[in-house]
């Protein structure tokens, strides 16, 4: 209503916005607006394709995209298939779990003419992709984590998730060949499902080199608590552990806490080779520019969830290039990185299961029993709520 | 000879008053439009065209504004927490806590009733709202008049208690074991939701925070309760020698502020969630404070300003993905038009052409609080 | 080595290490509040002056390599912020804890926005002092890294009571703050005291943020500070405006904040949230137990929260 009186005012404006611009050029903020320039991923400027009409993907993210975590990861995926011609993608962070990612994702099919959307964080499916869903079935919706269910939820939805316990073993196994002690720690946000499969697939992993080893797990409460999760890492330190992990929103704290305390980390969602030179060993990462690079050539075929030729559920591994390893760090072995590639092979051709029975929890409690043995996209892990034997710590809130 | 006629006419009294109440926060807002226009600038991004987007994104179209009024629902009844208390010259800043509470008590009392008649559900999960809500920042008020602790600060810290017991809660005792990923209560039933408002998307929230200030500004501006409550926040010792009960209005009016809070949560439980989580400390609470200050307590103002931050928290998306501005731009803009609205609340009664006889009666001053 | 057998040890050690190395931001910003607080004036904002803090001292000490540079920087950047809420408060008819709210939207504003290139790149840090090299523990010796913006912290708290106690400009604040008439007749400025009480606070609040992100946990993110400006208000009540107690209350609020996690190591798995909710339950429980209905906190400035 008052942007009405604005342009009256035009001719005035348009010196004073030139002066400041200027005046503002040489100071320092004048670099960082450089710097928030150059770290801005290219999107839309690369419509490249022809005369078509570009596929408009729409991202929602629940934090900031440049977390160094979940939100970073997913964000780079974006950015690569943003190079990709004909797409055009969509984005928008700090999109909280409320009405506002149901106004964010409306926004984007009607004003940006958006036909895919990938709202990110897990929070948005119940009530929010929903409904939306519902209200544009010509829409597809793909929610990140394996909740869509046949016939309960609306066709135009798809769920995909990258199993990332594959890559959390193949970690475990250097961390334990690594560790002196015979000590892990885990920085974990908050023990739900994806939390407990992350820390416990890193701790059998360990186990299959070290039968005796322990991890204590400490639970931070949230998933972004900077300075909780800098007391827990120390405590952990404290306690003696000398390999740390985590499933926190953006590791870096963790990681480089860890360093300063002269003991090993291993590293979660993305590369964070860069801020642990001493102490970071490996981590399990996911690989969403090949996730959202597969999605979008299944698109350009012209499949869609809506009359099933694409799946309703995709999950993936290593074998499918969902999950991937970071590069070793100087700390670990030759002989231990041979044995993580050989482990890593033999995942892959699924000679090897991370789930192998017989599995107890750590109080005792037979959780996969003797014979069985589960693949990583099992729905049956969803449902994780226990601790594996060896692991210090409690789910109970 | 104008001055003249002027002077002569009650009303004009009263015209000139209202016309300073209209222009000056008119002003300030176009002003800080301005700034961010310049900071738009600055940073590259053509400043028309954003004013452009904020429109389109927030009053443009009747869809667009829809989405306004959603943001702006729950806000309307926040504001309420602070404002009510303000009559009084207590500053409560536990809004967040109190919508917590009041979220836990709907979603308590709808879980408990669940296969009631859904009219039945609907109403103890807003009793529920409103007196958990109540009871949160009654204590405050308790507090406040027996032990004589300052609310400000005791009502911010309560906020995080609630949301200490809110995580608490849904990941313990209230835990949906099917909430694996997500650690939630259990949902209420689909049939006892809040359902929208005939021919759109926005849910009865906004009746209830429409309703809410309107009541609001009867009881304190045209009943014996409100002006009692009125006299002992301008002047509490003599309130105390004139024989009111200030005890009792203390409880009373947080009482009330925390249950329109407290009915913010019941909202956001049976009209969007269906559960109780982590996603009802939304931050709702403390834009509600803003919107309290800036309508200057007054229940009706807070319901017009309450539209216009929903309108800038909608204009948030398009920022980011039309000009590629970075998510914290509408956080800078909020800060801005918040920032300069208040400070033209120091202007009134400085312009001339404002100037009737009203210039002249001292203009009410924020009641003042003790700490 | 003698780590593996600290267990139960854990826990004090831990607080210990917490109160100096969580408690530095309470310290600074308490100490900040205290020195407004005391001309009369709140100012809630210094949450958005600690992350405004935070980004700067990040930002400068990446850009320029010098941790220092990034101190100062952080303290200006303060200083402006605190300047705005300065001017802002003394124009008639505005209330401070409101605009203090706007500020602390306003600061992380800024904040969040010019602190986007910043979140990965890995800055330079504030060296430590290293008093534990005499102790064979690993654990102990890093309890006792210490940072110098520590111990400057713990250096200001008496000197802001000797300040307060015996300088002029102590004594011309406390006029101000604990009845701003007999100021005003005496020929003091109020404005202009005010001005630079708050100014000289946010100055205090912007270095606590450096000590956030280039000392604890050293590293700058949109949720370094989550609340603890907020908390560092409350924390002036409990200290009842005394320089020397805020320093008491910074160490307990930051060993509080190690409780938690050092609690889980040992082996304390339940109840965390509410353990995380301790120092605001504490402080709570201590305002009901001292706080008197006859009279205002003892020690409270008397303009403190009126519009006089």
């Amino acid at each position: 209503m008052s942007t009405r009186e604005v342009p009256t005012r035009g001719l005035l404006y348009l010196r004073r916005r030139q002066i400041i611009r200027g005046i503002l050029a040489t100071t320092a903020f004048g670099i960082t607006s450089k710097l928030v320039g150059c770290s801005s991923s290219p999107e839309g400027s690369s419509a490249g394709g022809g005369d078509e009409k570009p596929l408009v993907i729409g991202f929602l993210y629940v934090g900031a995209k440049d977390d160094f975590g979940f939100n970073q990861a997913h964000a780079e995926g974006a950015a690569a298939i943003a190079k990709l011609p004909g797409v055009k993608i969509v984005e928008q962070a700090n999109v909280p779990e409320t009405t506002e990612a149901q106004e964010a994702m409306r926004n984007m099919i009607e004003q940006d003419g958006a036909t895919v959307l990938f709202p990110t964080s897990f929070g948005y499916f119940d009530p929010h992709i929903l409904k939306i869903a519902e209200e544009f079935p010509e829409v597809q919706f793909f929610h990140y984590g394996a909740l869509y269910q046949e016939g309960k939820h609306p066709k135009n939805i798809g769920s995909y998730f990258a199993d990332v316990d594959e890559g959390q073993y193949v970690a475990g196994r250097v961390a334990a060949a690594t560790s002196k002690k015979g000590k892990l720690g885990f920085v974990a946000a908050k023990p739900i499902t994806p939390v407990l499969r992350n820390l416990n697939s890193f701790m059998l992993g360990a186990l299959s080199v070290k039968p005796d080893i322990k991890m204590q797990v400490i639970f931070t409460g949230d998933w972004s608590l900077p300075v909780k999760e800098a007391e827990a890492t120390n405590s952990l330190a404290d306690q003696g552990v000398d390999v740390v992990s985590m499933h926190v929103d953006s590791p870096k704290v963790v990681i480089e806490t860890a360093e300063k305390r002269g003991i090993f980390s291993s590293g979660f969602h993305t590369v964070q080779s860069s801020l642990a030179p001493k102490g970071y060993l490996t981590g399990a990462a996911w690989d969403f520019p090949s996730i959202y690079t597969q999605y979008v050539e299944k698109f350009k075929a012209g499949q869609t969830v809506i009359d099933d030729s694409i799946p309703h559920l995709i999950r993936g591994g290593m074998k499918e290039k969902f999950v991937k390893l970071a590069p070793y760090g100087a700390a670990v072995s030759a002989e231990t990185q041979k044995d993580a590639d050989d482990t890593q092979a033999k995942l892959i051709d699924g000679s090897l299961y991370v789930y192998k029975g017989e599995i107890k929890d750590n109080t005792g409690k037979t959780e996969i029993p003797a014979g069985q043995n589960l693949k990583v996209t099992d729905p049956a892990l969803d449902k994780m709520d226990w601790l594996a034997s060896g692991v210090i710590g409690n789910v109970g809130g | 000879m104008e001055s003249v006629r002027r002077r002569s006419s009650g009303w004009s009294i009263h015209w000139g008053k209202t016309l300073e109440s209209i222009c000056l926060p008119v002003a300030a807002l176009l002003f800080s439009l301005l700034l961010f226009g310049i900071f738009c600038a600055a940073v590259g991004s053509n400043p028309f065209e954003v004013y452009g987007s904020i429109y389109k994104a927030a009053f443009g179209s009747w869809r667009s504004f829809q989405n306004t009024l959603i943001r702006a629902s729950p806000l309307m009844l926040t504001a309420l927490c602070t404002a009510l208390p303000a009559r009084l010259g207590l500053v409560i800043i536990g809004n967040e806590g109190a919508l917590v509470v009041g979220g836990i008590g709907a979603i308590a009392a709808g879980l408990a009733l669940n296969s009631a008649p859904s009219l039945v559900v609907q109403l103890s999960m807003a009793i529920a709202g409103l007196v958990c809500g109540g009871l949160w920042i009654g204590a405050v008020g308790a507090l406040r008049h027996y032990r004589g602790v300052n609310e400000t600060i005791s009502s911010l810290l309560m906020n995080y208690i609630a949301i200490a017991l809110l995580n608490h809660l849904v990941n313990g005792p209230m835990k949906d074991p099917a909430s694996l990923n997500k650690p939630s209560s259990y949902p209420i039933l689909d049939t006892n939701m809040l359902g929208v408002l005939p021919g759109t998307r926005i849910h009865y929230g906004l009746i209830y925070g429409l309703v809410a200030c309107v009541i609001a500004y009867i009881l304190i501006q045209r009943t014996t309760f409100g002006f009692a409550a009125r006299t002992a926040g301008g002047n509490l010792r003599a309130a105390r020698v004139a024989g009111l009960p200030v005890g009792k209005l203390t409880m009373a009016i947080c009482f009330l502020a925390g249950s329109c809070a407290g009915l913010a949560g019941m909202v956001e439980v049976a009209a969007v969630h269906g559960r109780a989580n982590e996603s009802l400390n939304a931050g709702y609470g403390y834009s509600g404070i803003l919107v309290a200050f800036i309508a200057r307590y007054n229940p009706l103002a807070a319901i017009v300003v309450a539209t216009l931050l929903g309108g800038i928290l909608a204009s948030g998306g398009i920022l980011q993905r039309v000009h590629n501005l970075p998510d914290a731009t509408v956080l800078l803009f909020q800060g801005v038009v918040f920032l300069v609205v208040m400070y033209s609340e120091s202007l009134y009664g400085r312009f001339e052409i404002f100037k009737e006889q009203s210039a002249k009666i001292k203009t009410e001053r924020p009641p003042a609080v003790p700490v | 080595m003698a780590a593996e057998t600290i267990g139960w040890w854990g826990v004090p050690l831990a607080i210990a290490a917490g109160t100096m190395r969580g408690g530095t931001p309470f310290l600074f910003v308490s100490l900040g509040e205290c020195l407004t607080e005391k001309s009369g004036k709140i100012n809630l904002g210094l949450e958005g002056t600690l992350l405004t803090g935070a980004m700067s001292a990040y930002a400068i000490s990446y850009l320029t390599g010098s941790p220092w540079l990034g101190v100062i920087t952080a303290g200006v950047a303060g200083m402006a912020l605190g300047l705005l809420h300065a001017w802002l408060t003394q124009q008639p008819r505005v209330n401070d804890v409101a605009v203090g709210i706007a500020m602390i939207i306003f600061g992380s504003g800024v904040a969040f926005f010019l602190g986007k290139p910043f979140i990965q790149p890995s800055a330079p840090q504030l060296p430590t002092l290293n008093l534990g090299t005499w102790s064979s523990i690993p654990s102990v010796q890093e309890v006792l890294k210490i940072s110098p913006l520590f111990l400057l912290g713990v250096a200001l708290a008496p000197l802001m009571t000797w300040f307060f106690k015996s300088t002029r400009w102590g004594l011309l604040i406390r006029a101000v703050g604990d009845s701003p008439d007999a100021a005003r007749a005496i020929g003091i400025s109020i404005p202009k005291v005010r001005m630079l009480a708050i100014i000289a606070g946010s100055f205090l609040a912007g270095i606590g943020g450096a000590s956030l992100s280039l000392y604890y946990p050293g590293i700058w993110s949109e949720r370094i500070s989550s609340g603890q400006g907020l908390m560092a208000v409350a924390l002036v009540i409990f200290a009842r405006w005394q320089p020397m107690q805020c320093l008491y209350a910074s160490l307990l609020f930051g060993g509080a904040q190690a409780l938690g996690p050092a609690l889980q190591s040992v082996g304390m798995t339940q109840g965390y949230y509410l353990f995380n909710a301790a120092p605001y339950i504490l402080t709570l429980a201590i305002m009901i137990l001292t706080c008197s209905p006859n009279r205002t906190i003892f020690g409270a400035p008397g303009a403190l929260g009126t519009d006089s």
